[in-house]
């Protein structure tokens, strides 16, 4: 399958079942909101590394939030709902309280319930008082600047993760362009977040290495410097670079739609070929494959 | 289907007891089986027809006319469906109710609302004493649900409250918010002595300046975040509270009472 110039391989990307809380974080302005999102979402590329992995999703306009102030919307991936909801009580503890004029609000509307404020409330030192509100309970936290409010419990859902596409361009240049066309074109999608720093990830990894004890090692196959050093490699003579694009969703069609227009957005000159990292199908419960993701596309 | 409408005969000479005239024991009986329930009438028990001409048929949705203020227990225990009253009614009024809705198109007496835990109770008139309250002798309030009156209320409305929204248009008289579990009451007019006397946690929200007890500590003015959710919480109701245009986040804050703990709250909207 073609697109443009580019060659679409017969593959598929392998994803894996992992859970999500949403988490809407509201400030005074815009510029706080985004102060709190990004530290919140801060070291958290890959769950292999970083026991999470977490994105910014949007920024959401005043109309949009609970408490009609600038907000920014948080996805927040882990292997477990016991993961996601430790992860939240360390990082809505530490970035988000501790960021000024922060509130923090569940955005989901079903899941299992995590405790998040219902501990974060502590810190309060018997200050702390709570409100009942439309059937959701929030706490206000006294800090130091004013009232830190957050909601009681997070609602943690099924979610799917690693998703991916892999561009392989023929030089550094045109493969970071098209990168960045791929992620923006991404980002317009809801219920998705891209992990990696801006999105990009030059470091793919294997399952394994030759080393004991570590889980993953560099992806020997889509590395350019090896080209000729291993019998495997899945690069042609004209690949002089690979970025990857990982994808984090709420649910499959939501992984599989940003994955599409990464695609579209990516192909043309100096990417004569995308992919999908996969490890044969054994390892992930989700398979997505490539040509059935264009299927209803009219490819230019 | 049309409400299920009560439409009183003549004014009881006694104290009527409404309880059984519920969505919930409704449901199912036919129209002269209802006219066959007997009602507590003073002493004496008299049939629901001798009262009451009836009409419609949809026991959901309750209509009851020509009300007067000797109407006790309207609506008591409700546990979902409607009950619209054309009237005064008598004490009690929603006492105990736990889902669904009833608006009292006139005044009602005293201790309504008490110890409600869940639905909403909806005044147009005035209030009398203990609103959301508990029975005399019982330790627990409202625990649940609203309860909004478009007019005035009397002394110690929210008494012992544990849970759950008084909004009150109009003005309250003292002791609101007496003994005061937690829970939120809103108030946009005038208030009277003693406000949130002995009130152990929760928030009374208040328009207007009124006079604070020393057992309350001024905690200065602030931006209270949670007021944005409060007021949003409040859009789909029709009353005055609804209004954007009444909508504030900055407030004096006082906390108290000091004798119980300091962890309630009186917050004074600042202009």
């Amino acid at each position: 399958m073609q697109i443009q110039s580019t060659q679409v391989a017969d593959t598929f990307a392998e994803a894996f079942k992992m859970y999500a809380a949403r988490l809407i974080i509201t400030a005074e302005n815009e510029k706080w909101a985004l102060a709190a999102a990004r530290s919140v979402t801060g070291f958290a590329t890959s769950v292999i590394g970083c026991k999470c992995e977490a994105g910014i999703e949007r920024l959401l306009g005043e109309q949009e939030t609970p408490d009609r102030r600038p907000g920014a919307s948080v996805l927040l991936f882990a292997g477990s709902v016991k993961g996601v909801g430790d992860r939240l009580m360390e990082r809505v503890g530490q970035c988000i309280m501790t960021c000024p004029t922060t509130a923090c609000y569940d955005g989901l509307s079903e899941g299992e319930a995590v405790t998040v404020g219902g501990k974060l409330r502590f810190f309060g030192d018997g200050y702390q008082s709570s409100k009942l509100l439309d059937d959701t309970r929030y706490w206000r936290i006294p800090v130091m600047e004013g009232e830190f409010l957050v909601a009681d419990t997070f609602r943690v859902q099924p979610a799917v993760g690693g998703g991916n596409i892999l561009l392989l361009g023929e030089d550094l240049s045109q493969t970071l362009s098209a990168a960045e066309a791929a992620v923006d074109a991404m980002n317009a999608v809801d219920g998705v977040v891209l992990p990696f720093p801006d999105g990009v990830v030059r470091s793919g990894s294997k399952p394994g290495s030759r080393y004991k004890g570590l889980p993953a090692s560099t992806n020997d196959a889509y590395c350019p410097t090896l080209r000729g050093r291993v019998e495997h490699t899945a690069l042609a003579e004209n690949i002089g670079c690979v970025l990857e694009i990982v994808i984090d969703g709420l649910d499959e069609a939501a992984v599989g739609e940003a994955m599409r227009v990464g695609m579209l957005a990516a192909a043309g000159t100096g990417i004569p070929e995308i992919s999908a990292g996969n490890y044969g199908g054994e390892l992930g419960q989700f398979q997505i494959g490539l040509h059935a993701l264009l299927q209803g596309d009219q490819l230019p | 289907m049309s409400a299920l409408t009560f439409h009183l005969k003549h004014v009881p000479e006694q104290r009527l007891d409404m309880s059984p005239l519920v969505c919930q024991n409704l449901r199912g009986r036919t129209a002269d089986e209802i006219r066959s329930m007997t009602l507590d009438c003073g002493g004496s028990r008299v049939p629901v027809g001798e009262l009451f001409d009836l009409s419609g048929s949809d026991c959901e949705d309750i209509v009851i006319e020509k009300a007067c203020d000797r109407m006790d227990c309207v609506g008591r225990g409700l546990d979902g469906g409607r009950i619209t009253v054309h009237g005064d009614v008598g004490a009690y009024a929603g006492m105990q109710m736990r889902r669904g809705e009833i608006v009292v198109r006139g005044s009602a007496g005293v201790l309504a609302g008490c110890e409600m835990g869940g639905g909403t109770l909806r005044i147009r008139g005035d209030c009398g004493d203990y609103l959301g309250g508990a029975r005399s002798g019982n330790r627990r309030g409202m625990r649940g649900g609203t309860i909004l009156v478009r007019g005035s209320v009397g002394v110690r409305a929210g008494d012992q409250m544990r849970r759950g929204k008084i909004l009150i248009e109009g003005d309250a008289g003292d002791y609101l918010g007496s003994r005061m579990i937690a829970g939120t009451i809103a108030v946009m007019g005038r208030t009277g002595r003693h406000v949130g006397y002995a009130m152990a946690r929760g928030t009374i929200l208040l328009w207007r300046k009124t006079t604070i007890g020393a057992n309350f500590a001024n905690c200065g003015s602030h931006t209270a975040t949670f007021l944005a959710l409060l007021f949003a919480s409040l859009r789909g109701y029709e009353s005055r509270l609804a209004d954007p245009d009444h909508e504030f986040h900055r407030v004096q804050r006082y906390a108290g009472d000091l004798a119980r703990g300091g962890l309630g709250e009186i917050l004074i909207r600042l202009q």
